[in-house]
């Protein structure tokens, strides 16, 4: 929309006096205002979520929204420690789209969709790695995303300890440089760079940052070897405060039912998936 | 320095000449913080000499003088009187969150900084009841409250040259004008955007602001930075790790140990490049010996995954340092843990004293640490002349003196995918910033400990981006011996406790006050405010207070003459965590596996913002 301030003015009047005369509607009884479906979200993660709500977690919220007949409205809060307590926890929001399914902190639905850990790689290495005992990566230079100093890892990067090979690991900030968008791209980037020849990265992120970026890449989901204690892939479901079974419900059932549309959705945003159980 | 001449300075000559000795600190140092000339009180321990003025009429800086002693020459109130203490005045900050700090008072005025919004409010010790005279709002970035970690806590202001300096949890440090409230200069030290915040007090000493960063759950580098007391202007900035350059290391720098000595160990003791990230952190206390210009301050642990994936010692985290104050430059470091697998930051303050040593005058530091250990340390070579152990350890057995190593137990090493139970201390450490006091009539050293441990799970999911961040798997619980925070008396010449309080029920994680009256006090989470024997430890008086004490009480005279005790009730914090109702306790893992340790605090207690001014 382009127009003058002034113009802008009469315009925002124009709408206001249209939504009060809404609120009556002719030849009926008034219709109780459907409270907003309130999303806890980041606001600068893509693909999962932006300000923009131009990530596939915002068009999930739309699609569930309107289902349940109500507006998105937004609680946006940077994905650190403290995301729940802040969000959910703290009464300012009704719905999380993205936790693994059976979180602790909230009441899950069930899952609807499962992805992995990933290799990214640039399509002109053609290294075609799947494996974390091929001899090769004792060779490269391996991004993966380092967390803080509260003992976590990305399992694969876990795994590759075990088989001694921490010191071709090379962190990249989990949470970024925060005022530049999409804070986590930044190790696929430097796939595409070539400053590390191979990166480890979350399925979802690496789906879509490599489907945008400026050269080909590829995107091989890494093999869990038998002998390995975590997991690489998780179902990832939607949250709800424990005490809210209705919406959970509510939600619950959308998923059941709306599965092609959810897969549509991801599709869009090139978000790898693997089958598996619910957890 | 108060410049008011009044009848308080007339009662402080009188209980000074009542102690019938002579001053034996040095001459007053080259320092803009001094605290206000009054000289150590007569039945201080033979032997043992004060390196810089203590405490007196006023609270200067954050520990009440630059050696860190929080020792106050102040002597009206005694076990004689202490009874008697009642509320003189209150006022709410307006944020309740946790107070980990403590008030400032330099003339007729006190300062106190709240937790985030981190506003500074000036109050008018002339007037009944602590009454406002300003406030001043920095309006930090409201994205630190979602960047640091352990709640938005503030530690203290300084004081120097007719300015108030603090630190703004979004990483910046703010010079405000102690008359007016008007902001004189803001300076940048982090970037909270990648997850840099500041909690610390700053000092002040030779025109230098001392300032270090925190973040290390967000892989941020340590640092400490010198500004110019003036115009905030940057002097020297020395980083935690990475190239000598960096730490400012050159000639100079002499480590006692062969394992601390090396070119470039703070690149060289990680994978490559993981120094960048490497935390150690400076979100502790730091200390000045005026006679040699050196400060000292401990860094907190290494940043960044757990310990399998950065294999190498990690320096230069969870080290020791003395540096010049003129130019940065680092003169010893000592490690106190090699390649941490613990989260044992060594942030606590480093308490400064020259005393008797085996029969040898001695320059002493004592740390009580957070691993557990009570060092004593040469703090003009760093070579450590004891390590005891202060409270329950079991992840190391002792450290060898001969060359500066922790003997450790392999088994309570925490590794990803292994379960370890049983490891104490917990990573909140046998003791946490919350720092302890000298009395130089006592010889005792007064920590203010706590027994907790901890089992360390791998669980699965807790890192996948784009789902909520977990944090680890950490769960904290009473250690054995039926209690959890214990006030310890060490006496630092025998290397034992002379005597000890044990709390049965929380850590203690307050800092604690000692006075030329021999009257020790400290506060505990459920919100005791408590004054004890320095001598025996007997009980002398306690009140209940509106919320938990995580705060460090202060002394001063009002400008009536009349001594008086400062405290903050507020309780929060990392530990306190659970009094805030968005924390299940439920859920023994949560706000990084603490609630475990404290998940009764709420039937004891609730969040609050109260801070009380005490008189006879």
């Amino acid at each position: 929309m382009s127009c003058t301030s002034s113009a802008c003015s009469v315009l925002v009047v124009a709408l206001v006096a249209a939504l009060v005369a809404c609120g009556q509607p002719a030849g009926g009884a008034p219709v109780a205002p459907v409270a907003p479906l309130r999303v806890c979200a980041d606001p600068n993660n893509l693909p999962f979520s932006n300000r923009a709500r131009a990530g596939f977690e915002n068009a999930l919220a739309e699609l569930v929204a309107h289902a349940l007949g109500r507006e998105v409205a937004y609680t946006w809060f940077p994905q650190r420690r403290g995301f729940i307590k802040n969000t959910l926890k703290a009464g300012k929001c009704d719905l999380v789209i993205g936790v693994p399914a059976g979180y602790e902190l909230a009441a899950t639905t069930r899952p609807y969709y499962r992805s992995t850990y990933v290799f990214v790689s640039r399509a002109d290495r053609r290294l075609d790695i799947h494996a974390l005992d091929d001899p090769r990566l004792r060779e490269l230079r391996i991004g993966v995303h380092a967390l803080g100093d509260d003992y976590a890892n990305v399992p694969p990067a876990q795994a590759l300890s075990r088989h001694g090979l921490e010191r071709q690991l090379v962190g990249y900030s989990f949470f970024g440089d925060y005022a530049q968008p999409d804070p986590p791209r930044a190790l696929i980037d430097a796939v595409a760079r070539g400053e590390v020849d191979l990166a480890i990265a979350w399925g979802p992120l690496a789906g879509w940052a490599a489907a945008h970026a400026a050269v080909p890449l590829v995107v091989t989901p890494i093999d869990h070897p038998a002998d390995e204690p975590l997991p690489f892939s998780f179902a990832i479901a939607m949250g709800v405060r424990k005490d809210e079974p209705v919406l959970r419900a509510a939600v619950d059932a959308w998923i059941a039912r709306r599965g092609p549309a959810i897969a549509d959705v991801l599709d869009r945003f090139a978000i790898p998936r693997v089958p598996g159980g619910r957890r | 320095m108060s410049p008011r001449i009044s009848t308080r300075s007339i009662s402080i000559l009188i209980a000074l000449a009542a102690c019938g000795s002579h001053d034996r600190s040095p001459p007053p140092p080259p320092s803009t913080t001094g605290a206000p000339g009054a000289p150590p009180t007569g039945g201080t321990v033979p032997g043992l000499r004060t390196i810089a003025p203590l405490a007196g009429n006023t609270w200067e800086t954050p520990a009440g003088d630059v050696a860190n002693t929080r020792y106050s020459t102040l002597a009206q109130i005694d076990a004689t009187n202490v009874g008697k203490l009642h509320i003189t005045g209150t006022l709410t900050t307006g944020v309740p969150r946790g107070h980990e700090g403590g008030p400032l008072v330099v003339g007729s005025t006190m300062y106190v900084v709240t937790p985030f919004p981190d506003n500074l409010i000036a109050i008018d010790l002339t007037k009944p009841g602590a009454q406002v005279k300003w406030v001043y709002r920095p309006r930090p970035d409201a994205r630190a409250m979602g960047v640091a970690c352990c709640d938005v806590v503030n530690r203290g202001p300084a004081y120097a040259r007719g300015k108030i300096i603090y630190n703004l949890l979004d990483g910046h440090t703010v010079a405000v004008d102690a008359e007016t409230g008007a902001e004189k200069w803001r300076a940048t030290i982090g970037n909270v955007n990648l997850g840099e915040t500041i909690t610390m007090a700053p000092l002040v000493v030779e025109d230098r602001v001392l300032v270090g960063n925190s973040g290390g759950e967000l892989g941020v580098r340590g640092k400490l930075v010198a500004l110019d007391v003036e115009t905030g202007a940057e002097k020297w900035r020395a980083y935690s790790t990475g190239p000598d350059e960096d730490v400012r290391i050159g000639a100079d720098f002499k480590p006692f140990y062969a394992k601390d000595r090396g070119k470039d160990l703070g690149v060289s003791t990680w994978p490559p490049g993981q120094w960048k990230q490497g935390g150690g952190t400076v979100w502790g206390w730091i200390s000045y010996d005026p006679e040699t210009h050196l400060i000292y301050y401990g860094t907190g642990n290494p940043g960044v995954w757990n310990p399998d994936l950065r294999p190498g010692d990690n320096k230069w985290a969870i080290t020791l340092f003395a540096r010049d104050v003129r130019t940065g430059m680092a003169r010893w470091a000592y490690q106190i843990v090699p390649h941490d697998a613990w989260d044992y930051d060594e942030i606590m303050e480093n308490v400064l004293v020259d005393m008797d040593w085996h029969g040898k005058p001695r320059k002493l530091l004592l740390h009580p640490g957070r691993t557990g250990f009570m060092f004593v340390m040469d703090r003009e070579t760093g070579e450590v002349l004891a390590a005891d152990k202060f409270q329950p350890v079991n992840w190391a057995s002792a450290y060898d003196l001969a060359t500066g190593k922790p003997i450790e137990d392999p088994s309570k090493r925490s590794r990803d995918g292994v379960v370890t139970r049983g490891i104490c201390p917990s990573s909140t450490g046998a003791k946490e910033f919350a720092p302890s006091a000298l009395s130089p009539r006592t010889g005792l050293l007064y920590i203010p400990a706590h027994n907790v441990c901890m089992d360390y799970e791998g669980i699965e999911a807790n890192y996948i981006e784009g789902t909520p961040y977990l944090g680890a798997s950490v769960k904290m619980y009473p250690g054995t011996g039926g209690y959890v925070g214990e006030l310890v008396a060490w006496d630092v010449a025998h290397g034992k406790p002379a005597w000890s309080i044990k709390e049965p029920t929380f850590p203690l994680n307050g800092g604690v006050l000692a006075t030329a009256g021999d009257v020790v006090f400290y506060g505990t989470m459920d919100g005791w405010f408590k004054a004890v024997d320095a001598r025996t430890g007997g009980e002398l008086w306690k009140t209940k207070l509106g919320s938990g004490i995580i705060a460090n009480p202060i002394t001063y005279v009002g400008p009536d003459g009349k001594q008086y005790v400062a405290v903050y009730a507020g309780v929060g914090g990392w530990l306190g965590t659970s009094v805030f109702d968005d924390i299940s306790t439920d859920d023994p893992y949560a706000a990084l596996g603490t609630v475990g340790a404290t998940a009764e605090l709420s039937k004891y207690t609730e969040a609050g913002d109260v801070l009380y001014i005490f008189g006879l």
